[in-house]
C-alpha cells in the first residue's frame, strides 16, 4: 500500500509540476489596464495554487482508485457494463428516437435550432463512424467531404437554379467521388501516416475553396442559397401563394421552416443509421470490420483490400456530402470558415467518445458534446474547460468510448456482446 | 507418389531481400490430393516460399504454376495478391494466428466466404434495399460454416468471439476459415506449433480429412512426428535451397537432411550464420 501511495504521489507531483509550468503563465499572469492607461501585469498566485493543487489531488485520487480496482476486475466490469448498456440500449435508442421525433412539438425556436445542430453532428458522426469505427481508417479530414457537399449544393443551386432535393444526391455523389480520390493515395498508409494525409486533404480542400475565387467566391463565401421545399411548397416567413402556410391554411411562422429543416436532417441521419446497420450485416460491412481486425488475413481470404477501403471512404464521404448539402441549405450562406480542421476534430471526438462502431454511442456523444456544450454557454470562458474535463473523465472511465463493445452481425443462437478488449481499433 | 498430376509446380523460385537470398532456385511439385510437407531448420526460407505462393511476396525469379483439376492454369507469380485466394483458390494460415479476434467464430467463417456472398448482393446496394438473392446465399454460407465448425468441434462456440478461444481452437478455426474459400490448395504454416499432443492428434485427423475431401495440402511443420505421419511427400530446405525431396522414408534416410538438422554444415556452408544458432531448438527428425 505504502509503495503504491509513494509511486502515486510521485506521479501526482510530476503532474502538478507540469501543471505549474503550464498554468503559471496562462492563469497566473493577467494583463489589465493600468492606472496610467497602459497595460500592467497582475499576478494571481492563488488561482495558480488552486489549479495546481486540483491537478495534484485529481491525479493522486485517480491513481489510487485505479490501483485499488485492479486490471482484471476492470475487464469484468467493462464487460458487465457493456452488456448492461446493450440491454439498456434497447430502450435508450427508441426513447431517444421518440424524443427526437416529438421535439418540434415544443415549438421553441431555441430547442429546434439546437436540435438541428445536434442532428447534423449525429449524422456526421454516423458517417465518419463507417470509416473510423467500422473500417478502422483514421480520417482527420472528414470535414472535406462536408465542404464538398455544401459547396456542390451551393454552386449548383445558385448557378443552375436546381432545387435542394435534386442537388442532394449530386452533392452526396460528388463527395463520394472525392472520397475515392482521397482513398487512392492513402491505400497503403496506416495509422499516423494515414491521419496526416487525411488531415492535409481536409486543409487542401479548404484552401482551394478560399483561393478559387471564380468558382467559390473565395473567403466571401456564397450567399442566397435557396431553402428546401416540401414537394414544391416554400417556407416563406410572409406566407404568400405556393407557401406551406398558404396551402395548409395556417398562420405563416418561421418555426415551420425550422421544424421542417429539423425533420429533413432527422430523416437524413436516420437514413445514414439505417444504411450503416444494414451494411454491417452484409459481406461489405463484415469485410470492413474484418479489415479493421486484420488486413493481412483479409487478403489471404481473397478480399480485395483496395475496393473494400475505397467503398468505406466513399460511403462515409457520401453521408458527409449529404450533411454538407443540408448545412448549406440551412445556413443559406457558406464560406470556407465553416470547414476548418476543428470541425473534423469535433466529429472524430464524437465518434471516439461514443465508442468506435457504436451507433447509439455516437448519437449520445453528439448529444452530450454539442447539446451539452450549448448548455454550458452560460459558463462563458469556463465552457471549454468543462468540455475538456468531460472528455478526460470519459476517456479515463471508459477508454473505449461511452458504448464500447461490439454486437455480432450474425449468430446461430443469441447475439452476445463482444467486450471491447477483444475488438481491434484498427491501425489505419 | 504414383503418377498423380502436379497441382502446383514451383520452378526455379528465387526470392532475394537486398543481398540475402532467402530462397535460391527452388523447384518442387505438390501433387494433387497429397499432403506435401516443406521442412527445414529455422530460417531455411520455408515461410518465404509460402509467402511467394500466396502472393504476399513477389518472387525475384521463377515460376509458380497452379493447375486446377478442371485444367485451368494460373501463374501465381503474376496474380495480384488477393486473386490468388479468390481466383486461383489457394488458401493459407499463418504462423502467428491471424483471426479476426473481435468477431465471432461464425463471422470469421462468413468473412472467408466474402466473394461468394458479395456476388449475390448486387454491389451491396441490392442487399441494403432488400432486393437481392442475399438472404438465401447467407443461409447457404452459414450452413457451410456450420459444417466446418462441426468438423473442428467448435459448433458450440460459434457465437463466441474468436479472440476468446483457447489457443488450439484458434489454430483449428484458422484452418476452417481457410477451408471456407473452397481452396484447391491449402498452405498451412506450422499448424501444430504450440499444440499439446492430444490437440496434435486431432489436427492430424483434420488434415487427413481435408486431404480425403480432395484438397491438396502444403504444410510447413517442425513437429516431425506429425510430418512423418501425414505427409505423402516431403521437401527439405536449408539456406533457401532444396537439399532433399521424396517420400518420408527416403527423406528420413537422406544423409544431407541429417547433416542439416544436426548442424554439421556441409563444405560450402562452413559458417552457418543465423541458422546455426536457431537449429538446436528444433527437434531433429526421428532417425529410427
Amino acid at each position: 500500500m505504502s509503495a503504491t501511495l509513494r509511486a502515486a504521489s510521485r506521479d501526482a507531483l510530476l503532474s502538478a509540476l507540469v501543471a505549474l509550468g503550464l498554468f503559471g503563465p496562462m492563469i497566473g499572469l493577467l494583463t489589465a489596464p493600468g492606472p496610467t492607461g497602459g497595460l500592467t501585469l497582475v499576478s494571481r498566485p492563488a488561482a495558480v495554487a488552486i489549479a495546481v493543487s486540483t491537478v495534484f489531488a485529481g491525479r493522486l485520487l485517480l491513481l489510487l482508485w485505479r490501483a485499488r480496482r485492479g486490471r482484471r476486475a476492470a475487464y469484468a466490469q467493462n464487460r458487465a457494463l457493456a452488456e448492461w448498456l446493450n440491454r439498456a440500449g434497447r430502450y435508450v435508442g427508441p426513447a431517444l428516437l421518440l424524443g427526437a421525433l416529438l421535439l418540434p412539438l415544443t415549438g421553441e425556436r431555441y430547442y429546434l435550432d439546437l436540435g438541428v445542430l445536434v442532428m447534423t453532428y449525429v449524422m456526421l458522426g454516423w458517417g465518419l463512424n463507417i470509416v473510423v469505427g467500422l473500417a478502422g481508417l483514421l480520417d482527420l479530414g472528414y470535414v472535406a467531404f462536408y465542404a464538398v457537399g455544401a459547396y456542390s449544393y451551393a454552386i449548383f443551386s445558385t448557378t443552375f437554379g436546381l432545387g435542394f432535393w435534386t442537388c442532394l444526391p449530386i452533392a452526396g455523389l460528388l463527395a463520394a467521388l472525392w472520397g475515392v480520390i482521397l482513398g487512392f493515395p492513402v491505400l497503403r498508409l496506416r495509422g499516423d501516416y494515414l491521419a496526416i494525409v487525411t488531415l492535409a486533404f481536409g486543409e487542401i480542400i479548404r484552401i482551394v475553396l478560399v483561393n478559387w475565387v471564380s468558382l467559390t467566391n473565395g473567403p466571401n463565401g456564397i450567399s442566397g442559397i435557396p431553402r428546401p421545399t416540401l414537394f414544391g411548397l416554400t417556407f416563406n416567413a410572409g406566407g404568400g401563394p405556393g407557401s406551406f402556410a398558404d396551402f395548409f391554411g395556417v398562420t405563416p411562422s418561421i418555426t415551420h421552416r425550422i421544424a421542417f429543416l429539423y425533420y429533413v436532417i432527422l430523416g437524413l441521419a436516420l437514413l445514414t443509421n439505417w444504411v450503416t446497420l444494414r451494411l454491417r450485416r452484409q459481406p461489405l460491412g463484415r469485410a470492413w470490420e474484418a479489415m479493421r481486425e486484420d488486413e493481412i488475413a483479409c487478403r489471404s481470404l481473397g478480399i480485395n483490400i483496395t475496393r473494400t477501403k475505397l467503398t468505406a471512404f466513399a460511403t462515409g464521404a457520401l453521408f458527409g456530402g449529404f450533411a454538407g448539402a443540408f448545412f448549406a441549405t440551412r445556413q443559406a450562406f457558406i464560406s470556407p470558415e465553416s470547414f476548418t480542421f476543428i470541425e473534423s476534430a469535433i466529429v472524430l471526438a464524437i465518434v471516439v467518445l461514443g465508442g468506435l462502431g457504436s451507433q447509439l454511442g455516437v448519437a449520445l456523444a453528439a448529444l452530450v458534446m454539442i447539446g451539452g456544450g450549448e448548455l454550458f454557454r452560460s459558463f462563458a470562458e469556463y465552457r471549454m474547460l468543462a468540455f475538456g474535463l468531460a472528455l478526460v473523465v470519459v476517456m479515463v472511465l471508459r477508454p473505449r468510448g461511452l458504448v464500447s463493445g461490439r454486437t455480432p452481425s450474425v449468430a446461430l443462437g443469441a447475439r452476445r456482446e463482444i467486450s471491447a478488449e477483444l475488438v481491434a481499433e484498427g491501425r489505419g | 507418389m504414383n503418377a498423380a498430376a502436379a497441382l502446383l509446380a514451383v520452378a526455379d523460385l528465387s526470392m532475394r531481400f537486398g543481398g540475402l537470398r532467402a530462397v535460391d532456385a527452388l523447384s518442387f511439385e505438390a501433387r494433387r490430393g497429397e499432403i506435401t510437407a516443406v521442412i527445414g531448420p529455422n530460417g531455411a526460407g520455408k515461410t518465404t516460399v509460402f509467402n511467394c505462393i500466396t502472393g504476399f511476396y513477389r518472387p525475384t525469379a521463377g515460376a509458380l504454376t497452379l493447375r486446377h483439376p478442371d485444367g485451368t492454369v494460373y501463374d501465381l507469380e503474376r496474380l495480384p495478391g488477393f486473386k490468388i485466394a479468390s481466383r486461383a483458390r489457394v488458401a493459407r494460415t499463418f504462423q502467428n494466428i491471424r483471426l479476426f479476434a473481435g468477431m465471432t467464430v461464425l463471422e470469421n467463417l462468413l468473412v472467408a466466404q466474402h466473394n461468394a456472398l458479395m456476388r449475390t448482393t448486387g454491389f451491396g446496394i441490392g442487399a441494403v434495399l432488400g432486393l437481392s438473392r442475399y438472404p438465401a446465399a447467407e443461409r447457404a454460407a452459414i450452413d457451410k460454416a456450420r459444417f466446418w465448425l462441426d468438423a473442428i468441434g467448435l459448433l458450440a462456440r460459434a457465437d463466441d468471439p474468436a479472440g476468446a478461444l483457447p489457443y488450439g481452437a484458434q489454430r483449428r478455426l484458422e484452418i476452417a476459415r481457410a477451408m471456407c474459400i473452397d481452396p484447391v490448395l491449402l498452405c498451412l504454416d506450422e499448424p501444430a506449433a504450440g499444440l499439446n499432443p492430444r490437440e496434435t492428434d486431432e489436427l492430424t485427423g483434420l488434415l487427413l480429412r481435408i486431404r480425403d475431401g480432395g484438397c491438396t495440402l502444403l504444410l510447413i511443420e517442425h513437429d516431425m512426428g506429425l510430418v512423418m505421419r501425414v505427409s505423402d511427400h516431403i521437401v527439405v530446405l536449408d539456406h533457401g535451397r532444396k537439399i532433399s525431396d521424396g517420400d518420408p522414408a527416403a527423406v528420413r534416410a537422406d544423409p544431407a537432411v541429417v547433416a542439416a538438422y544436426l548442424g554439421e554444415g556441409d563444405e560450402d556452408e562452413a559458417e552457418p550464420v543465423a541458422e546455426g544458432i536457431a537449429a538446436p531448438e528444433i527437434a531433429a527428425p526421428e532417425l529410427r
